[in-house]
C-alpha cells in the first residue's frame, strides 16, 4: 500500500472521538519522511544535468536512488509536528534521576552563539583563535579550582568518554612503574557505565556489595584489596541518592594497596561548592558539564566530560591541552613539544580535535554568572529539592533509605506500595506520562526492586515539585484502589504503550517500501 | 541427575561430570521479558562465581556466573532466535550452556531445591 498510514488515532480517551485525519485538536499525526516524499518533488532548483562521457567503466547507477523529494514547507512541517510530540526541559519538569536535567540558562546561549567562538574552526592558526583558547583555560582554572585537583583534561566528549580517560591515566601511570594489576572493583552503588569502562579497558570487574544503609561495604572493601587491584570506581554521592560518608578511609586503604580511586563525578551537581574532590583522596573524576554546569543534554545537544587529575595521574592526562606560555596561549597537540617534564608521560590522544567548545562556552558562562555563593547555592538547593520529594512522598511510596538520613540531590523509591496489585513502576511512569510528565529514572538503580530515582534539580520551584508530588501522590492512590485501570496508561500520549519486548527481540531497523516488501515475499 | 541451585539465581543439573547451566523461574520473572541472550563459546574455561553469559531485558542487563568451574563444551543456540525461551522454560528449554566440571567438590556450597526454595522465600 502506497501512502500514509493513518492509523495510530488513540483508541478510547477523549471521550472516544474519531478523526478522519488521525489528528487530534491541533495536535498533528506525521508520516516518516519516506512516506511523505515523492520522487517528482524537490525543494530545490537543480540545474539541468549536461551530457557527460562517463568514466565509472559500466559503474554507473541505473535505478532511482529512491530518496524521497520534499520541498522547503514538507520539511519544516515535519521536524515541527515532530517537535511538538516531544518533552523537553523548557516545557516541565524532567525529573530524570542521575541526568540533572537543569533549566539552561539563555545567558550560556547567547555567550555561545557569539562569532568568535561559534564560527571558528579547529584548523585555525592558533593566533586567529587566542580568545577560544583562553576561555578553556579559563574554565579549566576553575574546574581544578570548583574540585581541588591540580590538572584537568579538557577534550573528553562526555561522561563515559571521561571515565575512559580517567581508567587510561589509572592504567598508563600503573604500566609506568611495571605494575599489571587486573582488576578493578565497583561498588553495586556506582554508575552502570562505570563497569562497561574497567571492562573496555581490559581489567577485570569485581563487585563490591552495599550496606544496609545504601552505601559502600567499607569492610568489604577493605578485605578485597590487593596487589591485583588497579582502581577502584565509586560513583559520590552515589547512585542511591546518597553520600559516602567513609570516602576518606575508602581513598587512605586503596592508596595503602597501591591502587587508585576513580570517581564518577555525575552526581557533583549535588556537592558543587561545597565539597572538594581532592580533599577526599580522589584520582581521577569526571566532571558532566552537561549536568552540573547546565550545558543542554538528553537529546538536546553533545555532552562534555572533562577529567580533573591528581598530582599522581597529571603526568598521565591525554592532550592536547591549552597551555599558557607568557602573554599567549598555546595548544600542546604533541607529547614532545611538552617543555615540562612533568607532562611527557601523556596517554596520548582520544579525540580528533580539542573538545566541546559550546559546552565549554556555556560552562564558563554558568560558573561566572553564579560565582561562588551561586555555585553554593546550586548544590544546596538541589540536595533541599530532592529532600522536599523524598519527604512528601515517603508516606505514599517506599523510600528504600528514607531510615538513613536524608538524601543529597536524588530521592531513591522502590515499587513495594503496590505490591498484590500486579502493576510495577514501569505501570507507574506511563501513567506519568498522562499527567504530562516525562517519567523518573526507572529500575535502576539496581539495589532495589523496581527502583524509582528523582532528581528534581535546584531550577524546579516549589509550585512546579508540588504539581509533581501532587500528581505522583494521587496516582498512587487510584492505582491501588483500581490497579486495572493502569495496566494500559497511557492513554493520552500520541502513541500508546509501545511493545518494548517485540521492538528488542524484533527490532526494524530499515525502512521498506510496502510495495517492494510484497514483492520480495 | 540432581540439580543444584546458586544465591545468584543459577542452576546446574548434572550428570556425570557434565554439568547443564541455565537460570531459574524466579530470575526470569524478576527479569521480565528477555530480549537477549550472550552465551560463552565453546571451549571457554569458566570459573566458579566468574561472569559466564549475559541476559538482557526490557528492564536490565545481568551478567550470569558460573555456578561451577570448567570448560564450556555446548550452548543452547535455540536462545538466540528465540530468547522468549528463557521466559517460557528457564529450567527446561531456556536452559544455557553445558559445561565439563574441573572440580566436582565445587558442588558443595550450592543449595538443593528445598533450600532455594526457602531461600527465595526470604527475598
Amino acid at each position: 500500500m502506497m501512502g500514509h498510514a493513518r492509523k495510530t488515532t488513540p483508541e478510547g480517551g477523549q471521550g472516544g472521538v474519531q478523526t478522519w485525519t488521525g489528528n487530534r485538536g491541533l495536535m498533528l499525526e506525521e508520516p516518516l519522511l519516506f512516506e511523505k516524499g515523492a520522487v517528482d518533488r524537490c525543494g530545490v532548483d537543480l540545474p539541468d544535468v549536461p551530457e557527460v562521457k562517463s568514466r565509472l567503466g559500466g559503474l554507473e547507477r541505473h535505478r532511482p536512488i529512491d530518496l524521497p523529494g520534499l520541498s522547503e514547507p514538507d520539511m519544516v512541517r515535519h521536524y515541527t509536528r515532530l517537535s511538538r510530540q516531544n518533552y523537553g526541559i523548557d516545557l516541565g519538569i524532567f525529573p530524570l534521576g542521575s541526568c540533572t536535567m537543569k533549566h539552561n540558562p539563555r545567558l550560556n546561549e547567547k555567550m555561545a552563539r557569539l562569532p568568535g567562538f561559534a564560527d571558528i574552526h579547529p584548523l585555525q592558526p592558533v593566533d586567529s583563535v587566542q580568545g577560544a583558547l583562553e576561555l578553556i583555560d579559563t574554565l579549566a582554572h576553575w574546574l581544578k579550582m570548583l574540585t581541588g585537583m591540580p590538572e584537568v583534561a579538557m577534550s573528553p566528549k562526555a561522561g563515559a568518554h571521561g571515565e575512559l580517560c580517567g581508567m587510561l591515566a589509572i592504567r598508563a601511570a600503573l604500566e609506568a612503574r611495571g605494575d599489571s594489576r587486573k582488576v578493578v572493583l565497583v561498588p553495586e552503588s556506582a554508575h552502570g557505565t562505570n563497569p562497561a569502562t574497567a571492562a573496555f579497558c581490559g581489567y577485570a570487574v569485581e563487585n563490591i556489595p552495599a550496606d544496609a544503609r545504601g552505601r559502600v561495604d567499607l569492610a568489604a572493601l577493605k578485605a578485597r584489596l590487593g596487589p591485583d587491584v588497579a582502581a577502584v570506581m565509586i560513583t559520590n554521592p552515589n547512585t542511591c541518592g546518597l553520600f559516602e560518608p567513609d570516602m576518606i578511609a575508602i581513598g587512605e586503604a586503596v592508596h595503602a594497596a597501591g591502587a587508585f580511586v576513580y570517581c564518577d563525578g555525575a552526581n557533583f551537581n549535588a556537592i558543587v561548592g561545597r565539597v572538594r574532590p581532592g580533599d577526599l583522596g580522589i584520582d581521577a573524576m569526571h566532571i558532566n558539564l552537561h549536568k552540573t554546569f547546565s550545558t543542554p543534554h538528553g537529546g538536546g545537544g553533545p555532552g562534555s566530560g572533562p577529567v580533573v587529575f591528581s598530582a599522581a595521574l597529571a603526568p598521565f592526562a591525554p592532550l592536547p591541552f591549552v597551555l599558557k606560555q607568557g602573554d599567549k596561549y598555546a595548544l600542546i597537540e604533541e607529547r614532545e613539544a611538552l617543555a615540562s617534564a612533568d607532562h611527557n608521560q601523556s596517554f596520548g590522544r582520544m579525540v580528533a580535535f580539542h573538545g566541546q567548545m559550546g559546552m565549554f562556552v556555556r560552562a564558563l558562562s554558568y560558573i561566572l554568572s553564579h560565582g561562588n555563593d551561586g555555585l553554593r547555592q546550586v548544590a544546596e538547593d538541589a540536595v533541599l529539592n530532592a529532600n522536599y520529594v523524598l519527604a512528601s512522598l515517603k508516606d505514599v511510596f517506599t523510600a528504600s533509605f528514607a531510615d538513613s538520613g536524608p538524601c543529597m540531590h536524588e530521592a531513591l523509591f522502590s515499587d513495594d506500595f503496590l505490591d498484590g496489585t500486579g502493576l510495577s513502576t514501569i505501570d507507574l511512569a506511563k501513567a506519568m506520562i498522562d499527567e504530562g510528565f516525562h517519567p523518573m529514572t526507572m529500575y535502576f538503580p539496581l539495589v532495589v526492586h523496581g527502583a524509582m530515582l528523582v532528581e528534581p534539580t535546584e531550577t524546579e520551584s516549589k509550585a512546579s515539585m508540588d504539581e509533581l508530588i501532587g500528581a505522583l501522590r494521587s496516582l498512587a492512590r487510584r492505582m491501588l484502589a483500581d490497579p486495572d485501570a493502569y495496566r494500559a496508561a497511557p492513554y493520552l500520549s500520541p502513541r500508546r504503550r509501545l511493545d518494548e519486548t517485540a521492538a528488542a527481540r524484533k527490532p526494524v531497523l530499515t525502512w521498506r517500501e510496502p510495495v517492494l516488501a510484497v514483492a520480495a515475499e | 541427575m540432581t540439580r543444584y541451585f546458586t544465591k545468584e539465581h543459577e542452576w546446574v543439573d548434572v550428570e556425570g561430570d557434565t554439568g547443564t547451566c541455565g537460570i531459574t523461574s524466579y530470575a526470569q520473572e524478576m527479569l521480565g521479558d528477555v530480549v537477549f541472550v550472550d552465551l560463552p563459546a565453546p571451549g571457554r574455561v569458566l570459573t566458579k562465581g566468574g561472569d559466564a553469559a549475559v541476559v538482557e531485558s526490557v528492564k536490565a542487563a545481568s551478567d550470569v556466573y558460573a555456578p561451577v568451574g570448567g570448560t564450556v563444551i555446548e550452548v543452547n543456540a535455540d536462545l538466540e532466535a528465540d530468547p522468549a525461551l528463557v521466559n517460557t522454560g528457564a529450567e527446561t528449554g531456556g536452559w544455557f550452556f553445558k559445561l565439563t566440571l574441573s572440580d566436582a567438590s565445587e558442588l558443595d556450597g550450592l543449595m538443593d531445591e528445598d533450600a532455594y526454595k526457602a531461600f527465595v522465600a526470604t527475598l
